[in-house]
């Protein structure tokens, strides 16, 4: 890849491998994703998306390879919180948002600005317009939940809460582990929807087991295996081929 | 008869050895000079009596330096026997009457010197081997070159390889303290002594520095090699006694290790366990001292299963009653169990009594042995030995045995066992119990070497924990390498830091380790650590 | 959330309640022990006044380690510690105060160094003499060591049992330190027999008053400071650090700066407590390290009820008050009853006193009024 096309991503691996006490959980992993993209990531378990993701929010250390945010910024230097600053929304495969508060408050402290310990105590972490907040809210049709706990909401609620706060961040990048994991149809379309609005702006990963969901966002798919890329396409391309088949279906 | 030949052989000798130093003299001037008070002459007289040959030589040096040998009015020399009764030294017959007035000889510590030294040239040639050895290092202590004519034959005859040794030791002193000795027996000497190595030959070596060149070069080479293997054994002494404290911490700390690792909670009364166990072995000696006093040895194996039941239960006890109810919750755990070590503390204090009782030590667990120069103590070789073994056994029955099987298996992933139809509660309680009862099992040792009193388990609490914290959960390799590492650590600081600041030493090294490696030496890696 | 005046945000029911219990205490317990006749009924006697000092100054060490365990989850056990270097700091100004009066006489180095041969006085004596440099090294001490350990803790993101473990070593470490001689803080006895603070004998009447009416002040202080940094959205992420750590990473917090200003402020506080509690008892010893007594803390506050500030405040007056009348009438039974103490509250009131009440109000108010917005505004306070 040409450094030209280098600058042209807005996330960019290359040859990242990693190993946990000799299990080799990503191997010479590569992946270019553009701005304003939605990418599918699919593969059966074990094949290393969550790894990947670990790695590109810096929870996890390559061994060795690349990851490059933007173009130019180093990702394997940086730690979680610098990262999640430069503009990358993390959402995890459990539902993980801030039970004791309520709804809007989760919503406030995910939303853009400055973050520091000063500003919470004495800034402008303390004077976050409303607005701001009912906007993303209404975003996650959550608006009526404004002053319920976190903890009452009910799984998908909380799945849409995690989403908004992603929202809320207004990252470059968004990466989604299996959204729709434990929801009902009705709920699932819903977010696929949802989902496809948020790519109209921003870039976003969504790490999927659902097919049916992968087929309804409609984009580019990769799936990996072993920790490496098995086949990259549409969900038809990699629906035929044959060592998606085999891996999938076994021999 | 055989000894008389000896002593008139070592005489021959001695003159033909020696025929500058002066000739024998016959008993009599000897007891005169003894008799006479004056300590000049009186330590004249004992050289004078040991070189002569006398059959009752030794018999009158031994009663000089025990005080028993005595001038009567008729400046007769007595010796008084066993039970009271006074002999003629001179002659050795016994007196029919006790005699009037006998004055006491008086010795200084002058005489003191040149008496051992005649009782050590005496009895180099004792058919007692452990007499002749005795005297050997007599004589290596006093240096006395009087003794040197006797030592020469002695070695001569010896048979025995290392009293043979010993002597040359003994003689190698005496020349190389000898002003009249060459240069040549002296550089002889200082071999030998270098080869024996220890703090006396290095006093002597290093007293050496001060003659000849050639031979204060040959000392002062000798010196540097003794203090070379010096040092090397204060640090094996030291390695050893860092085992020894090392296989205590990991007694204590193997059970905690078992119950983080399996439950994930830190058992604040486990030291309360080990407290447990020590009691029960006092109360079982207790009642084999009023019941069988000759089983006494049989205490300790009786006390370990017993000791293993009795904390096994009681553990097996705060899991069903207490910590199932907290799962999930390891910093409320941890203060729930604090209380319950509250609260056995104070039972045992109420029942016990706050002092400290006395658990006493069977035979095989006194005395100790020299090896190659370490002094090993047998209680403490026990220890290590039964630690080590107790370690082994663990290892046996988490590996071989279906109740080892599922503990591993909760111990990596709770969710997964559980879904596999392992019954997660019963193996916690299992768990608990296993570590409560090796707990319990530690307190029968460290009642062997601490104080047994209701604060016993606080004392070693914090220590457990650190080393937990630096081995890593989930393999108890890590906690065999953390023990002894912390064990010999601990007793390496001592000598340059002080017990105490050693100690501090240690844990802050500890709170910096843990931010390096948050998990410990031997933790398990990658995505299963953070389910 | 309807913008309000800072002391109203500050204060809700509970806190008013507080501050008002607070500023009673501060009046009626001078008046009562410098005006009332000693035969009236209402007369606190001056060794009451001390006592009820004292358990205010723990309430202030239970008010800063509800601060980090029940807004932040960070357990330590290790509070005892920043008590014992705050009350040492104020113990050394107390020394220096005695000045040529001590049983030796010399006059500057205090009687144990005199005891022990010492010729001058040590570095870091130097200063206390002064009581504005002793009052900052009051906060300095203690907040500098919270710093310096939480900086490597937290960045290493060492949680849960593990950083529980870790503060016992370092109390544990600090009270092996302070026991040995050569430390030059009176090693196993501490130090004692003071005589001036600021001028005013200590064991006089009115200073001991004077030192209660302090030691409210400063706890009442305490409060709006702690009660401001948890309304405030530091706050709010304190909590949501508590909840989902790396949820909180993930959204760009630095987790490690926002546990490493709680847990600095929250030492200084106990620092502050540990200088208002030694002139009140009289002498301050390496036992003040000892790791029981910062687990012991932390029963007050889960006895209170953590996560409400004023719980941890009211649990450490209950469980001492508790302390020296069961010490005094039963003492074998003390030890029972701090062990059950223990067990029970973790069992059966994880919320504490002050977080039941607070639950079982809820509950009326909903039953009474069905209205459900109110129900989530009164669970989220």
């Amino acid at each position: 890849m040409t450094n030209a096309a280098l600058t042209n991503t807005v996330l960019y691996l290359d040859g990242v491998s990693v190993t946990f006490d000799g299990f080799r959980a990503l191997n010479k992993l590569s992946l270019a994703i553009a701005p304003g993209e939605m990418r599918a990531i699919i593969g059966p378990n074990g094949a290393g998306k969550t790894t990947m993701m670990d790695i590109i929010t810096g929870k996890t250390r390559p061994d060795e390879g690349e990851v490059f945010f933007g173009g130019m910024i180093d990702l394997t230097m940086l730690d979680e919180a610098e990262i999640a600053t430069l503009g990358i929304g993390r959402k995890f495969q459990k539902p993980t948002v801030f039970e004791s508060h309520t709804v809007a408050d989760n919503i406030r402290l995910a939303l853009a600005g400055e973050r520091s310990p000063f500003s919470a105590l004495f800034g402008a972490r303390n004077r976050i317009p409303e607005e701001r907040i009912d906007a993303v809210l209404s975003t996650v049709r959550l608006t009526e939940h404004r002053e319920r706990l976190a903890a009452d909401l009910s799984h998908g609620q909380k799945q849409w809460l995690e989403i908004g706060m992603l929202l809320a961040q207004d990252p470059k990048l968004l990466l989604v582990d299996e959204p729709v994991a434990g929801m009902t149809d009705a709920e699932t379309a819903e977010t696929a929807h949802l989902l496809k609005a948020i790519a109209r702006e921003h870039s976003v990963i969504v790490v999927e087991h659902d097919m049916a969901f992968v087929r309804e966002l409609g984009c580019k798919v990769t799936v990996l295996h072993e920790g490496s890329v098995l086949a990259e396409g549409s969900i038809d391309a990699v629906s035929a081929n044959e060592r998606v088949i085999e891996v999938y279906l076994g021999r | 008869m055989p000894r008389l030949l000896c002593v008139i052989l070592a005489l021959v000798c001695a003159l033909l050895a020696a025929p500058a130093r002066s000739a024998p003299a016959d008993a009599g001037e000897a007891l005169a000079l003894i008799a006479s008070g004056r300590f000049p002459d009186i330590e004249k007289g004992v050289d004078l009596l040991a070189r002569s040959g006398n059959t009752h030589a030794q018999a009158i040096i031994e009663a000089l330096r025990d005080g028993r040998l005595a001038v009567a009015a008729d400046r007769r020399v007595l010796i008084q026997q066993d039970g009271g009764r006074w002999s003629d030294a001179a002659t050795g017959d016994a007196l029919a009457e006790a005699p009037a007035a006998p004055k006491t000889v008086r010795i200084n510590n002058r005489i003191r010197r040149a008496v051992e030294a005649a009782v050590g040239a005496l009895t180099l040639m004792a058919p007692d081997a452990e007499a002749r050895r005795q005297a050997a290092e007599a004589v290596f202590r006093s240096r006395d070159a009087a003794a040197l004519s006797a030592l020469d034959e002695a070695i001569a005859r010896e048979e025995v390889p290392y009293i043979k040794r010993l002597m040359g030791e003994a003689r190698a002193a005496i020349l190389l303290g000898d002003a009249g000795a060459s240069d040549l027996q002296k550089l002889e000497a200082i071999d030998i002594l270098a080869a024996r190595a220890d703090q006396d030959a290095l006093a002597l070596l290093r007293a050496a520095t001060q003659g000849s060149p050639v031979v204060s070069a040959a000392a002062e080479a000798a010196v540097a090699s003794v203090e070379q293997r010096l040092a090397l054994l204060s640090m094996l002494q030291n390695v050893w006694y860092g085992l020894s404290l090392g296989s205590v911490l990991l007694l204590a700390a193997i059970g905690l290790a078992i119950t983080f690792g399996v439950m994930g909670i830190i058992n604040m009364a486990h030291g309360e366990m080990v407290m447990i166990g020590a009691y029960t072995t006092f109360v079982i000696q207790e009642f084999v001292r009023s019941h069988a006093p000759g089983l006494f040895d049989w205490t300790l194996p009786v006390a370990i299963p017993m000791a293993f039941l009795v904390a096994a239960l009681v553990g097996a006890a705060i899991e069903r009653g207490i910590i199932r109810h907290l799962y999930g919750r390891p910093l409320e755990t941890l203060l729930a169990t604090w209380g319950v070590s509250l609260i056995l503390q104070q039972a045992v204090r109420s029942i016990f009594g706050p002092t400290n009782r006395e658990v006493g030590a069977p035979s095989y667990m006194a005395g100790s042995f020299d090896l190659g120069g370490l002094a090993i103590t047998y209680g403490r070789l026990w220890i290590v030995l039964f630690s080590l073994a107790v370690f082994a056994a663990l290892m046996v029955a988490l590996k071989a045995t279906s109740f080892g099987l599922r503990i591993r298996a909760v111990t990596q992933n709770r969710r997964m066992a559980a879904s596999m139809g392992i019954r997660t509660p019963w193996v916690d309680t299992m768990a608990f119990a296993l570590g409560s009862g090796i707990a319990g099992m530690a307190g029968v040792a460290l009642s062997q070497i601490d104080n047994v009193s209701p604060n016993l388990g606080q004392s070693y609490i914090v220590d457990s924990f650190m080393v937990v914290v630096f081995g890593g959960v989930g393999n108890l390799w890590g906690t065999l390498v953390s023990a002894l590492t912390l064990g010999i650590a601990n007793k390496f600081l001592e000598p340059f830091a002080g017990a105490v600041l050693g100690k501090i030493l240690l844990l802050v090294f500890l709170i910096l380790f843990i931010q390096k490696r948050p998990r410990g030496l031997f933790a398990l890696k990658g995505r299963a650590v953070e389910a | 959330m309807t913008r309000r005046p800072l002391i109203l945000a500050l204060l809700d029911g509970k806190g008013a309640v507080f501050l008002g219990v607070l500023a009673s205490l501060a009046v009626l317990v001078p008046v009562s022990n410098l005006l009332l006749p000693e035969a009236s009924p209402l007369h606190v006697p001056t060794y009451a006044v001390s006592l009820l000092g004292k358990y205010l100054s723990y309430a202030l060490l239970a008010l800063a380690l509800d601060l980090v365990w029940g807004y932040c989850g960070i357990l330590s056990l290790g509070h005892g510690a920043f008590f014992a270097l705050g009350g040492y700091a104020m113990g050394m100004y107390l020394m220096r105060q005695i000045g040529p009066r001590g049983v030796y006489g010399h006059p500057v180095l205090p009687d144990f160094m005199v005891f022990l041969n010492w010729q001058e006085l040590p570095w870091y004596w130097h200063g206390f003499d002064m009581f504005p440099f002793a009052a900052l090294m009051v906060l300095a001490v203690p907040g500098l060591l919270a710093f310096v350990f939480g900086w490597f803790a937290f960045r290493s993101r060492v949680t849960g049992v593990y950083l529980s473990i870790i503060t016992q070593a370092m109390t544990f470490a600090l009270m092996l330190a302070f026991f040995r001689n050569d430390m030059g803080l009176g090693g196993n006895n501490g130090l004692t027999d003071f005589k001036d603070i600021l001028g005013f004998p200590v064991q006089a009447q009115a200073t001991r008053v004077a030192l209660f009416v302090a030691t409210v002040t400063a706890l009442a202080l305490g409060y709006l400071v702690a009660r401001y940094m948890v309304t405030s959205t530091y706050g709010k992420v304190l909590v949501a650090i508590r909840d989902a750590e790396s949820r909180a990473r993930f959204l760009g917090y630095r987790v490690e700066h926002y546990k490493l200003v709680a847990f600095t402020v929250s030492a200084m506080m106990a620092g502050v407590a540990g200088a208002l509690y030694v002139p009140q008892v009289g002498i301050i010893n390496p036992s003040e390290f000892s790791p029981a007594n910062s687990i012991e803390a932390v029963v007050w506050v889960a006895v209170g009820g953590r996560g409400t500030l004023v719980g941890a405040a009211l649990g450490a007056v209950v469980v001492n008050t508790a302390k020296s009348w069961l010490t005094g009438a039963l003492p074998e039974l003390w030890l029972f009853a701090l062990g059950a103490l223990f067990i029970i509250v973790t069992l059966y009131l994880p919320k504490g006193i002050v977080g039941t009440l607070a639950e079982w109000r809820d509950k009326r108010r909903a039953t009474v009024s069905a209205k459900p917005a109110e129900v989530a505004a009164g669970a989220a306070e």
